[in-house]
């Protein structure tokens, strides 16, 4: 057994920063992913940063006066402007640099939102950002519904899941009935250079992805899945879990948009059934055969159409 | 300024309702949330981070001198992640108060 224990030493993490930038104390629902979402990006970026914060989750949890979780500069903004206030951040601190009233040195300004934050309310004001190529990071941490004002539908709500104001019933037996909005793809059709979609389950690939959209040439645009087990109805403990299987079963497959050329982020493989991610979860519980068939077959759908936009040749149904 | 909300005096509040001290949420603690308790053993474990890299609460720390993980009870609400996630299954859930 020593020679065992001997073996095991604890040395310090690679690749991944210790220093906290979102301090503990914060109240975050048991097992909340969309926290350690943040956490992550955070990491990745340093302390150097300026965070505009639409409201939603992340502010309401973080920031309850006179008390703040943040240990970099934030500014709470409205539902609709957190891109427009990081935009006058970027271009107040050019014009503090060229006056030389702060010292010249790369700062990062990020602006973040919920899924209502960005797919609903803020996305005329990141739109305008994304237009003008300002130097923005925006992450979308993407929970797929309301979840602070008690799990209301957002247009980033998956097809069937059913909330409070799409409850799954005799006149609506799917619940939620339209599919989610593809935020990613129309962030890059604005033509930015970098965009990609995340998740904190696959912490490397997101930390990657954040470094990345750091050292972009104009805005970035980072959508990151994070589970939340109050509003999806599953067990706090098993938030990276379902994270790992939305990715696994194509529902939200990782990619990235680098200047136009498309890259899948993960080897493509033989999907998951969309039943192993939809299984313990509450909100999908009203769901018979025939609409997870039909959820399966749109998944499909979209997850051949991706792999022809990465140029992934179609392999999965002949290995399968 | 980390008096409750109800003790403080307008005279007291910075212009633009700023907060100047970062991160002092850090005085609230979540750990009286908790209903079930991590336990760790120190035998089982591999010393693979994986539950201070997915803690949401940032309630795990390093302790290089005894070579183990540490909880802060303080701020730990008990969501079970690191149990969950453990490859080995070195962290188990307990009732609280047990």
């Amino acid at each position: 057994m020593a020679g065992a224990s001997e073996k095991k030493i604890l040395k310090p993490l690679k690749n991944f920063p210790m220093e906290e930038y979102i301090n503990s104390g914060h109240r975050a629902c048991q097992g909340c992913a969309e926290v350690l979402a943040v956490r992550h990006v955070l990491k990745a970026i340093g302390p150097d940063m300026i965070l505009a914060m639409a409201t939603g989750c992340m502010e309401i949890i973080s920031s309850p006066y006179p008390l703040t979780s943040w240990n970099v500069p934030w500014i709470h903004v409205a539902f609709e402007n957190a891109a427009a206030v990081a935009s006058g951040v970027e271009s107040g601190l050019k014009a503090l640099r060229r006056k030389g009233r702060i010292p010249d040195k790369e700062i990062t300004v990020l602006a973040m939102g919920g899924d209502g934050g960005t797919t609903d309310i803020g996305f005329q004001a990141l739109s305008g950002m994304m237009e003008r190529g300002q130097k923005v990071i925006y992450v979308c941490v993407d929970n797929e519904a309301y979840m602070n004002t008690g799990i209301q539908r957002s247009s980033s709500t998956p097809f069937g899941a059913s909330t409070t104001t799409s409850p799954a019933g005799k006149v609506h037996p799917a619940g939620q009935m339209t599919w989610k909005k593809d935020m990613t793809a129309i962030a890059a059709a604005h033509g930015i250079p970098y965009t990609a979609t995340a998740c904190p389950s696959f912490y490397t690939d997101l930390i990657k992805k954040v470094q990345k959209a750091k050292e972009a040439n104009g805005p970035a645009y980072l959508h990151i899945l994070s589970v939340c087990p109050t509003g999806w109805r599953i067990p706090p403990e098993k938030a990276i879990q379902y994270g790992q299987l939305a990715v696994d079963t194509g529902v939200f497959p990782l990619y990235e948009v680098e200047n136009g050329v498309w890259k899948l982020s993960r080897k493509a493989k033989a999907l998951k059934p969309v039943t192993d991610y939809f299984k313990g979860q509450g909100r999908y519980r009203h769901l018979d055969e025939k609409l997870t068939a039909f959820i399966q077959e749109k998944v499909n759908e979209r997850w051949e159409r991706l792999l022809k936009l990465c140029g992934v040749e179609l392999q999965t149904e002949d290995q399968a | 300024m980390t008096k409750p909300m109800d003790h403080i005096t307008w005279q007291e509040i910075e212009p633009g309702g700023v907060i100047s001290e970062p991160g002092n949420a850090s005085s609230y603690h979540t750990g009286t949330w908790r209903s079930q308790r991590p336990v760790y053993d120190v035998d089982k474990c591999i010393r693979c981070w994986r539950c201070f890299i997915m803690c949401p609460d940032a309630a795990i720390s390093p302790d290089y001198e005894n070579n183990r993980m540490v909880w802060n009870f303080d701020y730990c609400k008990g969501c079970g992640i690191c149990a969950f996630e453990c490859p080995v299954d070195a962290i188990e859930m307990q009732e609280e108060g047990e």
